[in-house]
């Protein structure tokens, strides 16, 4: 077991180490070299246009020390960061371990259940079509996830909200709070998701009817749906899960869109205004925590495949 | 292995789509725009003050006029340099009595932020028994005004820890916090010890919604009983929604044109006329925000008094006119059609930002207009905080935002720091009138009536012919609810959500 898998785990902590590392000083660095005032932009982010100026703009200057060398900031930065310490938000004074925490479950939670769902639609669609390459479903299919996908995520949501929300009363519209509010906006992104995926499937289904090993399972005698089960469905996962990792990153990160037009407090939305907002500590803390998550996902997807596959697994010893 | 997985699918589905049951009837929920970043007044006091939370020593009644709130009265010394605010009895949400020197600490607070209050020549605050003490190195009449600004709210002193930093948000009024989730939602239970009139409603939530399109699905769908701020589509789909009003009411917010006036290209004052002469009000205000009637034929729109003057002129659209001023002025056609004037192009760049989502589109409006009369403009749209910058370094050269003259119920605060002597960060630039500036000063000493209104309209007239800022549009608020829902206030100034009052018809 530890053999199997175990150069995989030591390879990606000494991957999330450097991570942690590279993005803690990059974002840094990339923060300082955006254009514009910082202790304007802090500003603008806690007092909105209304009450914002010049004057409350030299306020948050002097209390925040933003006047102080660089050099002496980063430094700050990166011995709090050697003590787990993500400091406070300048913008909301609360603590960015906190903030991302509430954050990242919040879109934790909307990514696992986009993927999920996505899986259930996609997996019976795509298994159907590549079995029956050529016929009406994959046909069929193929329109419909082309079509899909020309549609921007964001309409898509106002459809789904027309449709599920203002005309049938199913769910609610937006907001965030009990699994009702989840349905939409991860029905928004799995319906995306699968359009592509559908056809990842499908054409892994197909591969494999296609190979010798396939024909000659058939040709022992076993029925088709034994074939498929011993044999398709291993093989097709492996491609399968390799690509819902991948989708299962995007989402993490990339959902703001859906984010913004369903009021769920997420990370990608908390990222961007933080970007906006020059709130340094809610930058690094969110970048370093999605920079570390991608190295666990990679991780969980690597022994997922050597799990489903351990073909390979002599090659790395 | 299968069969088990979609059993668990199959429950975990159920677990979500399980009705929760429909708005319990003595619920009200709000959807509005704006995030909350946590309890602190000094950024976030507006929707605890809108929610009923927290309070203010002076409040406003439906029409705009100042009436007791936590302060029961008021009264000046004659030199006008001394204020005592009499507190009523009241209990916080913590059960802890209102004490005078709770509200001092927090009016100490709202003075060293950023806020009106600070902006006040204030030399102490202090309490005299159930009195708070403001004395003042100059006099200041609209004070009182002031002090109904949702960042000098009186929040308890449990709300803060040891460091003077809020923790939650304990107040005074008909609502107290159950659970506050930044920066999306808040919930608010009816507190039963409530000094004024008792709310109806159990319970009220409060729900950020940035996305217009979102805001009005959720009033159609009945997921919110009242949505504050509709796109202009959105506005007009709900009003024909059977189980909805949508209600638009003006409010004291323009939209303008800062110009740089020490500029080479801006300081003629004939230059800026024509500026404004080629803003076609009508067009925007009919096209872009949809409300015709709502184009600004000055600065000041009704609503505020005796600062709106009826009988000025109106602003108006005349690009011949514009064009004719621009050639006295020495500026003539270049080969692309620009004006140019000893070899320079006339040629200038806007800032606006895209927080409020109608200014990057009457940005390009302005600058098709302004080209028609032989101006270039470049839109830069970019955060909002590049105004206040740029009037500081003088970088900026023109900019598009809106202006909120109700901040506070009295102008005379906001015209003070943007028409008076040096301009101010969302007001003139590089622009002094001597005049202004004395009868400003005025202002802020007389209580003759009479005195002040001959002031104002004096200002008002010296800000509309010299165009320091160049007006294009009125700002409606607008507000959707269920038809059920009565004693719904609408206030102009957005102080107030009125929820205690709020009830459902039986």
């Amino acid at each position: 077991m530890i053999q199997r898998f175990g150069p995989l785990v030591a390879g990606r902590l000494v991957q999330a180490i450097l991570v942690a590392l590279v993005v803690a000083i990059v974002s840094f660095a990339m923060m300082q070299a955006l254009p514009g005032d910082a202790a304007y932009r802090i500003a603008a982010g806690r007092y909105g246009y209304d009450v914002m100026d010049a004057a409350a703009a030299e306020l948050v200057r002097t209390e925040l020390g933003l006047d102080r060398p660089l050099t002496l900031q980063l430094l700050d930065w990166v011995v709090a960061l050697s003590t787990f310490d993500l400091g406070n938000s300048l913008v909301s004074g609360n603590s960015v371990w906190s903030e991302v925490a509430d954050q990242l479950g919040a879109s934790l939670l909307l990514a696992i259940c986009a993927i999920v769902l996505s899986v259930l639609i996609a997996a019976p669609i795509g298994v159907v079509a590549g079995l029956n390459a050529g016929g009406w479903v994959d046909r069929l299919s193929l329109v419909v996830s082309v079509a899909t996908r020309t549609v921007p995520a964001f309409a898509l949501g106002i459809i789904l909200m027309l449709w599920l929300a203002v005309e049938a009363k199913l769910f609610p519209v937006a907001g965030y709070g009990n699994g009702r509010h989840l349905v939409l906006p991860s029905l928004t992104l799995a319906l995306g998701l699968a359009a592509v995926s559908n056809r990842v499937i499908r054409d892994a289904v197909y591969d494999a009817t296609r190979s010798p090993w396939y024909a000659f399972a058939r040709n022992k005698g076993l029925s088709n749906s034994a074939v498929f089960r011993r044999h398709v469905a291993r093989n097709v996962a492996v491609p399968a899960v390799a690509y819902v990792g991948v989708q299962l990153a995007y989402l993490i990160e990339g959902v703001v869109i859906i984010e913004s037009v369903f009021a769920w407090p997420g990370i990608g939305h908390a990222l961007v205004h933080a970007i906006f907002e020059r709130d340094v500590p809610m930058v690094q803390g969110t970048a370093l925590t999605l920079g570390l998550i991608f190295v666990a996902l990679n991780l969980l997807v690597d022994l997922l495949c050597r799990w489903l596959d351990p073909r390979g697994a002599g090659s790395l010893r | 292995m299968i069969d088990r997985l979609f059993i668990a699918l199959a429950l975990a589905l159920a677990f979500f789509i399980q009705n929760v049951g429909a708005a319990e009837s003595s619920e009200i929920r709000v959807a509005a725009p704006w995030e909350i970043s946590g309890p602190d007044p000094s950024t976030d006091g507006f929707v605890f003050l809108r929610m009923g939370v927290l309070e203010t020593l002076v409040s406003t009644s439906e029409s705009g006029n100042l009436q007791p709130g936590l302060a029961e009265n008021w009264s000046t010394t004659s030199d006008g340099l001394t204020w005592r605010f009499t507190l009523r009895e009241a209990t916080f949400h913590d059960g802890t009595p209102l004490t005078s020197d709770a509200a001092v600490t927090a009016l100490q607070r709202a003075v060293s932020n950023p806020g009106p209050l600070g902006k006040v020549a204030i030399d102490s605050i202090e309490a005299d028994g159930r009195d708070v003490l403001i004395k003042l190195t100059s006099p200041f009449l609209p004070l009182p005004a002031v002090l109904s600004h949702s960042s000098t709210v009186i929040p308890a002193p449990s709300s803060f820890d040891p460091n003077g930093k809020v923790l939650s948000a304990i107040g005074t009024g008909a609502f107290r916090v159950n659970e506050l989730k930044p920066p999306q939602s808040l919930t608010t239970a009816r507190f039963d010890g409530y000094w004024g009139e008792k709310a109806e409603m159990a319970s009220a939530s409060y729900l950020a919604v940035k996305r217009a399109e979102t805001r009005a699905l959720m009033a159609e769908s009945g997921d919110a009983d009242i949505v504050f701020t509709l796109d202009p589509a959105g506005f007009k789909n709900l009003k024909s929604v059977d189980s909805l009003k949508a209600v638009s009411v003006a409010i004291p917010r323009v939209m303008l044109i800062k110009v740089n006036a020490g500029h080479s290209m801006l300081g003629d004052e004939t230059v800026r006329e024509a500026l404004s002469l080629a803003v076609d009000r009508e067009g925007i205000a009919a096209g872009i925000t949809r409300y015709p009637e709502a184009a600004a034929t000055q600065t000041f729109p009704p609503g505020l008094g005796d600062w709106h003057n009826a009988e000025l002129p109106a602003l108006a659209y005349d690009p011949q006119r514009a064009k004719s001023l621009l050639a006295k002025a020495g500026w003539s056609a270049g080969e692309d059609g620009i004006l140019v004037r000893d070899g320079k192009r006339f040629s200038l760049t806007m800032r606006t930002f895209p927080d409020r989502p109608e200014l990057p589109l009457v940005a390009a409006a302005i600058q098709d207009q302004w080209r028609e009369i032989g101006i270039e403009l470049n839109v830069s749209v970019a955060n909002y905080s590049e105004i206040p910058k740029g009037h500081q370094d003088g970088s900026l050269e023109v900019a598009l935002f809106a202006r909120n003259y109700g901040s506070i119920p009295d102008p005379y605060g906001s015209v003070l720091s943007d028409f008076g002597a040096g301009g101010g960060d969302w007001g003139s630039m590089n622009w002094d009138n001597p005049e202004v500036v004395a009868a400003l000063g005025k202002i802020a000493n007389t209580d003759d009536e009479s005195v002040r209104t001959s002031l104002i309209k004096e200002i008002g007239k010296a800000i509309h012919t010299d165009l320091p800022m160049i007006p294009v549009v009125w700002y409606q608020h607008t507000v959707a609810y269920k038809k059920g829902l009565e004693d719904i206030v609408i206030d102009p100034l957005e102080r107030s959500y009125g929820l205690n009052l709020v009830n459902w018809a039986q």
